[in-house]
């Protein structure tokens, strides 16, 4: 494959952002449609391409060579750009560009009539570039340019409705939240330029992946360098991918529109905390100790966000909180070292957690609302939405054979079989995860789908209108409620059930047809597991553990059973399995966001030191600054108000300053 | 004083000649435009000669073809050695020229509306970048005293220019305390003659070596004064922490453009004249005042940011990132300083590189909110709410330049703070990195603040008003390029390395 067309793959989506807003935005918005089609068709070749890539890498032992161009010197470091093409990337790339136009597909009806809908598309185009970007990269900071590009482009996605009070806060929580672990990833990055020395000793750049590789695999820096570094690069991992403790932006998220959460949820976004991860694991692995982090991270990230799951009552929280929760499965296999299962489910999940995003928004179509306590009985209105909500939800729950019980086995299968005390650990956290996923999810789809329907976001805003109702109606539904508010009961036009069709189609033979246990037609046996070789590693052939795979599966019908005895046949009242204080602790987020938002930056940040500061500032320096309003007309005047002191405090701090610098460097 | 100086003078003697031309335009009776004209017109001049004296000390062909190999660059003495045409000097004149001539753009209709004397205002700028000029290029200390003075005092008066109470404040406090910080210069300047001598730079550095020779100079008790009540007189000069106390109110209170001016010439040429008298003077005694910088740089960033939370008026935020920058500048200033022979792989032009990119950013940071308060009329953070549907181009414009301040890619902010802090990590400096990482996090809170403000509020009004097209012109231009070098940075970093190559 020529170079240029890898590049192209970029740059397709990126020459649709730049024309959508330097041509159709200001000059053609009256035919804002026409950027529909523009970024469908660039989003269209991009999968073209990478489909040609990916094809392209497979018959070029898992890697094509691209060199890389210089970009600037700094000093004695090259810093340097180009393309990474491996196995890794070619998968990925397919994910992206393939979950990102059936998004954009489906958005078109979507967002059909809203003002804004060239601007949308300008920013998913973007969004789209920059993730691409991300997975193209060759060198680290490339890479880093592109993570932050990513964040930048979400915040816009995020706050697409930023007329929204709530939405305007979503998206600068997620981009304030995801800097935080930016900064680890920037500082592993430095910490590169550090030892730069090791590098150019041996001939490498320190900046280029595949040399950090080399590096990590020849033992050149030590262990704890490594994990310094492995740290740094997982801290990024943990903002992006919204592992605990950072994962309070990812609900939060949710204020975008609904096609935008299915493409940060499943192709974008977070899963580029897990490839940041995937695309370093040499350096991981190099590290027990940052393994394990990673494992455990991703153990109680499951298990904790499955918790949450279990009793939101908003359908695209629960069905976040599930995402929160499967990224944590990927960060655990790969922290035990299952690279390939980790990216296989990676894989997977695209495909049915995208399906079910875009099935809660079709669901919304007719409900107004995402409360599943008022939806109910949609079943019979939207029968294709239901049908293939069930494909995702029973692929996400991890039944066989549909797509996610295959990654998910070789994931618990390895667990299992590593045998060490930590992946003990995490395989007990993720066979609980297990259990819970199905619940959550079944849950979900019995309230949505089953019983009589509820009455919608009007009955929504009637319970909240009642006087001692703890119900608040979103911003959302309140202009829902304001636009007429009446359920429409139809099935979404064809544009949105075609392309979740597609992914109902692949949520049910991904698994299955990439990794089958034998030869598929033309597909070789173990087809993922042969090609996603980990760098510097060898073929993980997955292993099959009979009663591994069928413990699960009972544990996920279990899941499912409970949900139904619950929520569809109404045998269990809830209440008799619930501890009030704990389902108080979860509905709550653990008061995690209590935790931050109120306390770190309410009170520590903001009201202590920054007021404090600015207190001192204004009263102790600039105390009467605010009443010397005659000063201009009277300079005699004037003068006088600065012996009041003002001038002083600004010189006494200057001289005190400057005497406590030297005293400093005297009784040193 | 022969003809030859008269030429290696020529950027200042030119500017001072075009600010004279420009009083000469303001009494004629002549078309609206006239003065502007001249002024902006008559730049090309001191910009024309400071190109031809690039030429001169280093090889133009060099830049553009890297295989022709470099020649040394070297250091013309004029003025009986109290000023030197070097590399380094004329890149903070082509700074100061850029940033003259981008202000006088932007307030071009800004100025008269609230002051009749147009061709003062002009003039009183361009006075300013003469005295800075001369303050980049000086190697003596009574020089480069009187060269900070020239530059000062006009500056004084352009903070005055408003006319109204808090503009008036402004300039007296500015007067005031700059007296203060010139008085304590001056006093470190003489006992640093005591000691050693001689006020010029060279000389007082053999005296250094002679008497301290590789020691502690520092356990010479006056000596040490000396040098930091130098430290504290140009602290006050770029706005760092402890010196920074004027920084918000005169930021506040001064009219916008000389506001912008002040954030960028200004800072700019106190690192210049910090540079040249540290890394000339006190070579030898590099280490120990490294720490001095770090530890500046250290409360500088971290108060300026902390305090900028607190901000409602967009001027006094921008003060307070002003103060965080000078923070992130000293970063690498203490690297350079700090560095051993064998760490020096993070080009030293990092510091240039990154006055450079502050000048560009700031910039256009100020120019955009000047366009955007043409319609609001408020300083209020608050008040630009919903800009980016009242004036698209300048949100997006503004948002750039913040993103860049914050120090996100693709802008060159972000390969500034990228190069000063991979500099300083390669010095040692792991704990200052670290502290600069949080605090550009911290900053991100209150930069976002006003982009969230401006794209994720519904507008208060739709009022549009007519645009001004110099004013347009100068935004455009700064957003560009603060795209632009970031995306390509080669030519500004290389160009900065060369600068500094004489001095470190």
């Amino acid at each position: 494959m020529w170079e240029a067309a890898a590049w192209a793959i970029f740059f397709l989506p990126l020459a649709s952002f730049v024309l959508i807003g330097l041509l159709i935005r200001p000059f053609l918005n009256h035919r804002s449609e026409l950027a529909g089609y523009l970024t469908i068709a660039a989003i269209g070749g991009a999968f073209a391409l990478s489909l040609w890539a990916l094809k392209a890498t497979t018959g070029h032992s898992n890697e094509i060579g691209y060199a890389s161009h210089e970009w600037l010197t700094v000093g004695n470091l090259d810093i340097r750009v180009g393309i990474l093409m491996n196995s890794l990337t070619a998968i990925m790339l397919v994910v992206v560009t393939g979950v990102s136009l059936a998004v954009q597909v489906y958005s078109q009806a979507y967002m059909k009539g809203d003002a804004g809908y060239a601007r949308y598309y300008a920013y998913m185009s973007l969004f789209t570039a920059s993730m691409l970007g991300l997975v193209l990269a060759s060198s680290i900071l490339q890479m880093f340019v592109f993570w932050e590009l990513v964040g930048l482009s979400s915040y816009l996605l995020i706050g697409f409705w930023y007329h929204r009070p709530s939405a305007a806060r979503a998206a600068i929580k997620a981009f304030l939240v995801t800097r935080l672990g930016d900064l680890g990833f920037l500082i592993a990055i430095l910490y590169l330029f550090f030892h730069q020395g090791v590098f150019s000793n041996a001939g490498l750049n320190s900046l280029d992946i595949r040399d950090i590789y080399v590096v990590a695999g020849a033992g050149l820096l030590g262990t704890t360098a490594l994990t310094w570094l492995a740290i740094g690069f997982f801290a990024g991992a943990i903002g992006k991918s919204a592992q605990f403790p950072l994962h309070v932006w990812l609900p939060d998220a949710m204020e975008g529109p609904t096609p935008v959460s299915a493409l940060i949820h499943a192709a974008t976004m977070v899963a580029a905390g897990v490839f940041l991860v995937a695309r370093m694991f040499p350096v991981f692995e190099a590290s027990e100790s940052a393994m394990n982090l990673v494992a455990i991270t991703g153990g109680i990230t499951a298990v904790f966000a499955a918790t949450m799951a279990m009793t939101s009552n908003d359908i695209k929280r629960v069905v976040a909180y599930s995402t929160i929760s499967q990224l944590g499965y990927m960060m655990l296999a790969l922290g035990i070292g299952a690279y390939t299962a980790a990216v296989f489910h990676l894989f997977n999940h695209a495909f049915f957690k995208a399906l079910l995003f875009l099935g809660a928004g079709s669901v919304n179509h007719v409900a107004g609302t995402f409360d599943m306590r008022f939806m109910g009985g949609l079943r019979k209105v939207q029968p294709w939405t239901y049908g293939m909500f069930v494909v995702a939800a029973l692929s996400l729950a991890g039944i066989f054979p549909l797509a996610g019980f295959w990654s998910k086995d070789e994931i618990l299968a390895e667990a299992f079989h590593n045998g060490d005390f930590v992946s003990r650990l995490v395989f007990l956290l993720a066979m609980a995860a297990v259990f819970m996923t199905a619940f959550y999810i079944f849950r979900a789809l019995f309230m949505t789908f089953h019983g009589e329907f509820r009455g919608g976001v009007e009955s929504k805003a009637e319970a909240a209108a009642l006087p001692d109702s703890e119900l608040v109606l979103t911003s959302d539904e309140e202009e829902k409620i304001a636009e007429g508010g009446h359920a429409h009961m139809a099935e979404s036009p064809l544009v949105m059930v075609l392309p979740m069709g597609v992914l109902a189609v692949l949520s049910v033979v991904s698994g299955f047809v990439a990794n089958a246990p034998f030869k598929l037609l033309t597909i070789p046996k173990h087809w993922i597991s042969e090609f996603l070789v980990a760098p510097l590693g060898h073929p993980e052939t997955p292993e099959f553990i009979g009663w591994v795979a069928i413990l699960s599966i009972g544990l996920a019908l279990a899941g499912v059973g409970l949900a139904w005895a619950i929520y569809a046949a109404g045998k269990i009242a809830p209440e008799r399995l619930t501890y009030r204080p704990l389902y108080q602790l979860t509905m709550r987020k653990y008061y995690m966001d209590d935790l931050y938002e109120r306390f770190i930056v309410g009170q520590v940040f903001y009201r202590y030191s920054a007021g404090l500061l600015d207190w001192f500032d204004r009263v102790f320096v600039d105390g009467v600054s605010d009443n010397i309003g005659w000063f201009g007309r009277n300079i005699g005047r004037g003068i006088a108000t600065m012996q009041n002191g003002q001038v002083q405090a600004y010189g006494g701090v200057f001289t005190v300053g400057a005497v406590i610098i030297l005293l400093v460097y005297l009784i040193k | 004083m022969s003809p030859h100086d008269i030429y290696l003078l020529s950027p200042e003697i030119s500017l001072a000649a075009v600010a004279f031309m420009v009083v000469l335009a303001d009494m004629v009776n002549g078309p609206k435009n006239l003065v502007p004209g001249v002024a902006i017109v008559g730049l090309a001049i001191p910009l024309f000669f400071i190109v031809l004296l690039w030429g001169e000390v280093a090889d133009w062909w060099s830049l553009l073809d890297p295989q022709i190999g470099e020649r040394e660059g070297f250091s013309i003495p004029t003025l009986f050695g109290t000023l030197a045409v070097d590399r380094f000097a004329l890149f903070f004149k082509f700074l100061f020229i850029g940033s003259v001539g981008l202000v006088l753009m932007s307030s071009y209709g800004y100025v008269e509306r609230f002051s009749e004397r147009r061709g003062e205002f002009h003039v009183l700028i361009m006075l300013s970048a003469v005295g800075m000029m001369l303050m980049a290029a000086g190697t003596e200390l009574i020089t480069l005293y009187v060269a900070l003075e020239l530059s000062t005092l006009p500056l004084v008066a352009l903070a005055a220019f408003g006319g109204d109470r808090r503009s008036s404040e402004a300039g007296l406090k500015y007067l005031v305390l700059g007296a203060i910080a010139s008085a304590v210069l001056l006093y470190g300047m003489t006992l640093t003659f005591g000691f050693t001598g001689s006020t010029n730079l060279e000389a007082i550095a053999v005296a250094v070596g002679n008497v301290a020779d590789g020691t502690d100079v520092f356990g010479i008790p006056l000596l040490a004064v000396g040098i930091i009540l130098m430290v504290a007189g140009f602290g006050f000069k770029i706005a760092a922490v402890p010196f920074q106390g004027w920084v918000p109110d005169v930021y506040e209170g001064s009219p916008l453009p000389v506001t912008a001016f002040l954030s960028v010439a200004s800072k700019a040429a106190g690192f210049a004249v910090i540079i040249r008298v540290f890394f000339t003077a006190f070579e030898s005694l590099e280490v120990d005042w490294a720490l001095l910088f770090a530890g500046i740089a250290a409360v500088s960033m971290t108060i300026g940011n902390l305090v900028a939370i607190a901000q409602t008026n967009v001027k006094r935020l921008l003060a307070y990132s002003t103060i965080a920058h000078a923070g992130y500048m000293l970063v690498g200033l203490a690297a350079v300083a700090s560095r051993t022979t064998d760490n020096v792989s993070i080009g030293s032009g990092t510091l240039l590189f990154y006055l450079g990119a502050y000048a560009v950013t700031n910039l256009a940071a100020f120019f955009a909110i000047m366009a955007i308060m043409e319609r609001t009329r408020s300083e209020l953070i608050e008040s630009f709410a919903g800009m980016s549907q009242r004036a698209p181009w300048l949100a997006l414009a503004l948002s750039i330049a913040l993103l860049s301040l914050t120090g996100i890619p693709p802008t060159v902010g972000f390969m500034a703070k990228l190069f000063v802090f991979g500099a300083a990590i390669k010095a040692d400096l792991a704990w200052l990195v670290a502290l600069g990482a949080v605090n550009s996090v911290i900053s991100a809170y209150f930069y976002l603040r006003v982009i969230r403000v401006m794209y994720l509020a519904e507008p208060k009004d739709h009022e549009r008003s007519p645009r001004v097209i110099p004013l347009d012109i100068s935004v455009a231009v700064t957003a560009i390029a603060v795209i632009a070098l970031g995306v390509w940075p080669k030519a500004l970093l290389e160009i900065a390395d060369r600068a500094v190559q004489q001095i470190f």
